[in-house]
Formats: C-alpha cells, structure tokens, sequence
C-alpha cells in the first residue's frame, strides 16, 4: 500500500485538528495558518489524484476492523478529482474573501470563524471520501452547524434570522436522512455502502421490499435535497447567500449545497445500485422537480432588485440542472450533474466574491441602480463577474457551456422522448431567461455614472490570484471539458 | 397595455429601477416624486404591521396565503406521517425473520470482549469498531459550541448598552440563586456525590453501562450546580476562558491523534503498541478509557459553557 493512500484519513484528522486549533490562536494566526494549510493539503490532493488515476480506487479501514465491522473510507477518481476541486475553491474563497471577514465580524471571532471552515473541510472531505452511509450522517451534522455558524458570525439581524431558517429546514433535511438511513439499515443490516447494495439488490427482486426501499430512499432523499436547495425549498437561500459575508456565502453556494449532492449520488451509485435506482421512481420526479426549479430559478432572479438576491436565486436554478442530470439518469446523466457540481462551483463561488467589491464602490449598495458604473471603478472585479456571467450564461469556452452541452447530449442519449423535450425546452428557456438578468447586471454594471467619484482601488494580490485561479478553473473546464468527463467517467466506471 | 409601455417597462428594468413582472403596468409610469411617497407608504405599513400584530392588517390575498400555507402545511404532515407508519409497517422485524440483519451484530456481541477489551459492547463498539463516527460525533459537540459562542459571547458589535440598566441589574440580583441560602446548602451536600459519580461513570465506560458522553453530562450538570449556588465569582478563581480552552484542545487534539494513530496502524497493517489490559480492571480495553476521558471532558466544558454563554455571554474571565 503506497504512503499516499494516507492522505485521505490525513485530510480529515488534520482539518478537525486545525478546527480546534484555531480556536485557541489570534484572529490573524488563524487565517494564515488556514491558508498555508489549505495550499499544503491541495498538494497532498494533487498528488493522491495522481496516484489513484494510475493504481485505481483503494479502501481504506479506519482501525483494525474490516469492512461489514468496522468503518471504512474510499478513494477513486471522482472522489480525488471533487476533493481536489473542493479544496482550491476553499482557499481561493478564504483568500479573496479574507478582506471582508474582517470588516464584517469582531476582532475576538474572527479566529471562530476560521475555526468554523477547517471544520467544514473536514465534513466536507469525510462526506466525500464516506463509504458508511452513516459516516456521511455524522459529518452532515457537523457541515449543518458550521454551516449556520459561518452565517451568524456577521452578528446582523438578517443573517441571524436567515441562520435561523436555515438552521430549521437544514435540521429537517438531516432528520429525514437520518430516517431514510435507518430504514436502509433495518432492512438490510449493513451500513457499509457496498454490502448495502448487496442485500438492497436481493430486496428488490421482491415487489414488497421494492416499495419499501423506494419509500426508504424516497425520504433520504427529499431530506438531501431540502439541504441543497432543490426547487420546493429553494427559499432560505436568497437571505442566506445574499446577506452572508462573501466568503461563507461562496463557500455555502458552491460547496455545501454540492457535497449534498454528491452524497446522494455516491449512496444511489454506491449503496443502492443504479440497476434497482431504474426500478424507482426517484429519478423521475428529481426530473421534475429539477426543471421547475430551473425555470421558477431564473423568474425569480429577474424579479430579484439587488445582484446579491439575484446571483441566490440562480443558485436555485443551477441545482436545478444538477437534480435534472440525476434524473435524467444513465452515465451520461449522472456525467453532466457531476460535470455541473464542478463547474458551477467554480463559477458561483467566482460570482459571490466579485458582487461585494462591486457593491463596495458603489457606497456599498447592492441594489441594481446604484451599481450602475461599479465595473468601471474597480475594474478587476467587473472582469471576474463578466467572466462568471458569461459562464452563467453559457457562452463557449466557458465552463457554462460545456455543462449546457452535456445536459443536451445526455438527452439525447436517453430513450424517452418526453424528457429530451423537456430537457431541451427547460435548456432553452432558461438560457434565454440566464442571458436576460445577467446580461442586464453586466450593462448596468458597465454604464458609466458620472454622479458617483471615482474611486482609485488598490488591488491586492490576495484578490487577484485567487480569482485568476477560478477564471482559468473556468476556461480549463470550458475548453478541455472532455478531460473532466473523461475523468468523472472513469470515477463512476470505478464506482459499480 | 401599449407597445410603447412595454418598452418603457423593459427600459426601467434595465435601469434596476422597477420590478419587472410585478410593477409592469402600475409603476412604469409613476414620476419620481409620487414613489417616494409610495415608498413612505410601505413603510408606513410595514411599520404598522411589525407594532401592531400581523393578523389585522394583513390584506385579503395575504390572509388567503395563509389559508393555503396552513393547509398545505397539515396535508404534508399528514402525508408524511402516513409514509413513516407504512414503512415501519412494513419493515422486516430485527433478528430472526431477518437473518441477514445479524452478520455485523453477532461478531460485535460474540467476540467484542475479546477484540476491543471491553466488558460494555456499547463501548467496544463506538470506540473501536466504529470510532471514526465517534471522532466526527465528538466534534459537532465542539461546533455546537463555537456557534453559540459566536452568537452569545460579548463583543461590541452584539452588547446593547441600553440592557445594562439599573432595572436589569436589579432583576439580575433578584433571580440570583447563589444568594439563596437553602440552595448552597443543599449544594454541599450534594456536589460531592455528584462530582464522584460523574467520575465513576467516565472511568468505568469500558465495564458498565456508561463512559464519556454520559460520564461528562454529570460532570458537566455539577459543574452548573456549582455556579447556580455559588455564583460565577467562585467559579472564575479555578475555570477561566483559558482554562477553558486548553482543557477542550487538549482533550480534542489528544482524541484526534490517539485515533489517526490506530487508523494509520489498522490500515496500514502495522502493530498497534496500545494494550488491551485485562478485561473487567479500570485499566483495560485498550484506548477507551483514555478517549472517554477527553469525550468526558469536552463534554463537560461544553455543557458548562453553554450554561455561562447564556447567562452571562461569556465562559470565564479572560
């Protein structure tokens, strides 16, 4: 067994370790110590991506005891590649934002704060790496918590309240999948998700256990998607991307609500099996809900009156193709959702951290028409938001179109008519509705304002490299999309 | 509505000036001057709403939200509620019917003594078996506790000054139960019994029923007995903010270590150096009494610190 099979336990060991750390260290310690640690534990990310794609997928036992006894965590190329992901959208995000973080909260929390997001790493990374579907439940748990902590930690009114409400449906989420855990392992007696699918495939064969699973996996999974935002509960996430400092509210957007997803994912590939996930009509209604949610997504931006509400409400619209992907199911469904988790994520958190300094030139105003001229006074970030835009949008090269495309062609791929319909309408009309809204802020933005002085803003590197990471993250995924493909393609091969 | 509007609409929109689906046809051609009376009628109104309580002034279609929120609210319980007894209905009963249910409980229940040391299985499995959860489980007790020391300690940004009245201060002092001298009394009594009984259950978790979690709520329960009778100045003299601290990352970074080391060793199929001891002594099952120490003493710390946030929005002196 090679050295860099450890770096997946290393990963989640030393983000708990940093959390409590940070908690006993200064403000200013803590956030170096953070990003020295994120830049380390990229490397060692990189070079596990490395070794699982020549050597293949590895289990590893956390303790003495083997698989059905003990706990256990695995690594293939999916899982390195959204890790490896994950992880530079954290350091960007702790980066860029880091300005923010100490104007928004007090001096004594700040190391709090970053306490929270190693933390976070650590459930986020454990959630990735799980191989016990309850693992994943007690990580979920710290990723809620840390998750309401990084809100609150603006001590405003708004982000109290949004934490509040996020707090609840978050709880909910958890508790249904809790529940949907219990009854998966009531019925089969394991919790390791590949005996699981063992005996879950037995279940199936019989019409009663089929109903049962699919009620049991039915439940697990409205919790999921309660958590990620899909189209019926998609309303805390205007207060709680909109009001939270910039670097919670990226992280938050592209991470938190995507490792739900994947946990879904993983356990619908991994633990149920997608020959008994056919016999289901899961996948269905993800369907349904996911296009409602792309259109409703998209009205409800236009209709929003700041950039902040409305970059939210996309949000809500792009975890609507996610849960579009799964349902239109196959490889080449599930290829495009997971294409998407990577390519929103790098695209959204991109978005969160330009519209604050957007609204910072403009008196620190987000409402549409004060921004007007924002772009021409701190130009880097309307360069970064027009590029994040752009993708949003689904223009070449960027990374918004290549997922456009996927969703398309895994359409096609698919025998039922209905959904290519579908597909391709909720496609088209949500193109033109992205194009409308973002189209609109990126005119505003770049109209000149001769009411407002000009501001000389001094850019900063600890800005302007994290952000030139997200734009190239963009393009690569934009242009040489077929390498990810390839590679999610590969993970989910070594998934069955 | 004419063309024309339409385009003077879409032009506002473009502006940021108007909500475009909602205010189409009544704003788009309202001047300047009369918005801002029609803002000051909103808040006017929103103000109204917030002092005077929702129900009466909410207008028709509001109310009929409501109507429909309630309803669908009860038919998704209901909905909900049903599922659940079906499914439970339906579960194959534990055990028997269900043979294969028992593959992983029959190793725990048959060699756990053997294989862990411990005398409670409980213990033996969530400590050994299954210790990565437990790893997890112990630190959302610790980000339970930094969330509400964001939220409750005291900062500039969350002390309100108009709080600090003579009238607080004088409630402050009514309800003080250390003033009370039925309850010190009681306290010394009881504290004692309290405290060695929390210790028994931490250091007896591999033998009986018990260990850190448990062990730690009544130690932690003794502690704010402790300051409920004696108040925060006798408790300050030995449990400060830096106390505090030091007591949960040492406990939590000792448990972190301790863990990936028999991680490491499991999985990498090198000797584990911790020793088992003989099974049923204080000293034995091998890390579990060492961890329910630490989970003891988070536990603890963060019970009491839960208790001094709220009361008084800090855990100890600096």
């Amino acid at each position: 067994m090679s050295f860099l099979c450890n770096v997946p336990l290393a990963t989640i060991v030393l983000s708990l370790f940093s959390g409590v750390l940070c908690t006993v260290i200064s403000g200013k310690a803590a956030r170096r110590y953070t990003l020295v640690y994120e830049c380390v534990l990229t490397g060692l990310l990189v070079a596990l991506f490395v070794h699982v794609y020549r050597n293949g997928s590895f289990t590893y036992v956390m303790g003495e005891f083997p698989a059905p006894w003990g706990n256990e965590i695995r690594a293939g190329v999916l899982e390195a590649v959204v890790a490896l992901t994950f992880m530079v959208i954290m350091g960007c995000s702790v980066a860029a934002g880091a300005r923010f973080v100490s104007l928004d909260m007090d001096e004594s929390k700040v190391n709090l704060y970053y306490a929270l997001l190693n933390l976070m790493t650590a459930a986020l990374m454990a959630i990735i790496w799980t191989n016990d579907v309850f693992t994943g439940y007690v990580f979920l748990e710290i990723l809620t918590l840390t998750s309401c902590g990084v809100l609150i930690v603006r001590e405003i009114g708004r982000t109290t309240l949004a934490a509040v409400r996020y707090m609840i449906l978050n709880l909910l989420g958890s508790g249904l999948f809790l529940l949907g855990v219990v009854f998966l392992y009531d019925m089969t007696g394991h919790l390791l998700m590949v005996p699981m699918r063992e005996t879950a495939a037995e279940l199936a064969a019989d019409p009663q256990g089929l109903t049962v699973l699919t009620l049991s996996v039915g439940i697990l999974t409205i919790g999921l998607s309660i958590k990620s935002g899909l189209f019926p509960f998609h309303f805390w996430m205007p207060d709680t991307y909109g009001k939270a400092t910039p670097t919670s509210a990226s992280v938050l957007s592209s991470l938190v609500s995507k490792c739900y997803i994947f946990l879904l994912i993983k356990i619908y590939w991994r633990a149920i099996g997608v020959d008994v996930m056919m016999h289901m009509p899961v996948g269905n209604i993800l369907f349904v809900l996911g296009m409602l949610g792309i259109v409703l997504g998209s009205v409800s931006a236009m209709r929003a009156e700041d950039i902040n509400r409305m970059v939210a409400f996309s949000s809500a619209a792009q975890i609507g193709y996610i849960f579009l992907g799964i349902g239109i199911g196959g490889q080449e469904g599930y290829t495009a959702a997971l294409f998407h988790i990577l390519a929103h994520s790098v695209t959204k958190s991109m978005i969160f951290l330009t519209t604050p300094r957007l609204a910072e030139v403009s008196e620190g105003n987000v409402a549409f028409r004060y921004l007007q001229g924002s772009a021409l006074r701190d130009r880097n970030a309307g360069v970064f938001f027009l590029v994040g835009a752009l993708s949003m949008i689904g223009i070449p090269i960027f990374a918004g179109f290549a997922s456009k495309l996927l969703f398309g062609l895994a359409a096609l791929e698919h025998q039922s008519d209905a959904k290519l319909v579908l597909t391709m309408l909720a496609l088209a009309a949500s193109s033109m509705l992205n194009a409308l809204y973002f189209i609109r802020t990126v005119i505003r933005i770049y109209t000149p304002n001769p009411a407002v002085r000009d501001y000389r803003r001094r850019h900063s590197a600890a800005y302007n490299i994290p952000m030139m990471v997200f734009t190239a993250a963009n393009l690569f995924l934009g242009l040489f999309s077929w390498v990810a493909v390839r590679l999610i393609q590969l993970g989910l091969e070594q998934f069955v | 509505m004419s063309p024309e509007n339409i385009g003077k609409a879409f032009q506002r929109w473009l502006d940021g000036d108007v909500n475009f689906l909602e205010h189409m046809t009544d704003t788009a051609h309202v001047p300047d001057s009369q918005r801002e009376e029609l803002k000051a009628g909103r808040r006017q109104l929103q103000h109204e709403i917030r002092h005077r309580g929702s129900h009466r002034l909410l207008r028709a279609e509001e109310a009929g939200f409501r109507i429909v929120y309630n309803a669908v609210a009860v038919i998704s319980c209901i909905v909900l509620i049903g599922v659940l007894l079906f499914i439970v209905s339906r579960l194959p009963r534990y055990g028997v019917e269900n043979p294969r249910t028992l593959t992983v409980v029959e190793r725990y229940v048959e060699k756990g003594l053997q294989e862990t040391g411990a005398v409670n299985i409980v213990a033996g499995m969530i400590l050994d078996y299954r210790a990565f959860d437990t790893l997890g489980e112990s630190h959302v007790l610790f980000t339970a506790l930094v969330c509400v020391t964001i939220l409750l300690r005291r900062d500039r940004k969350n002390m309100d000054s108009t709080l600090e009245d003579y009238y607080t201060i004088r409630r402050d002092r009514y309800y003080d139960t250390s003033r009370d001298g039925l309850i010190r009394r009681i306290a010394v009594v009881l504290l004692p019994c309290i405290l060695v009984y929390g210790i028994y259950i931490l250091l007896n978790g591999q033998n009986s029923p018990g260990g850190g979690f448990s062990g730690g709520a009544v130690l932690g329960a003794g502690l704010i007995l402790f300051v409920a009778s004696f108040g925060f100045d006798a408790a300050d003299r030995f449990f400060t903010q830096k106390v505090f601290s030091v007591i949960s990352f040492v406990s939590l970074a000792f448990y972190s270590f301790a863990k990936g080391y028999v991680f490491f060793t499991g999985a990498n199929g090198m000797e584990n150096h911790i020793p088992k001891g003989t099974p049923g002594a204080i000293l034995s099952g091998g890390l579990i009494l060492p961890l329910d120490i630490a989970v003891g003493m988070v536990v603890a710390c963060t019970m009491f610190g839960f208790y001094s946030l709220f009361k008084r929005g800090s855990i100890g002196k600096d």
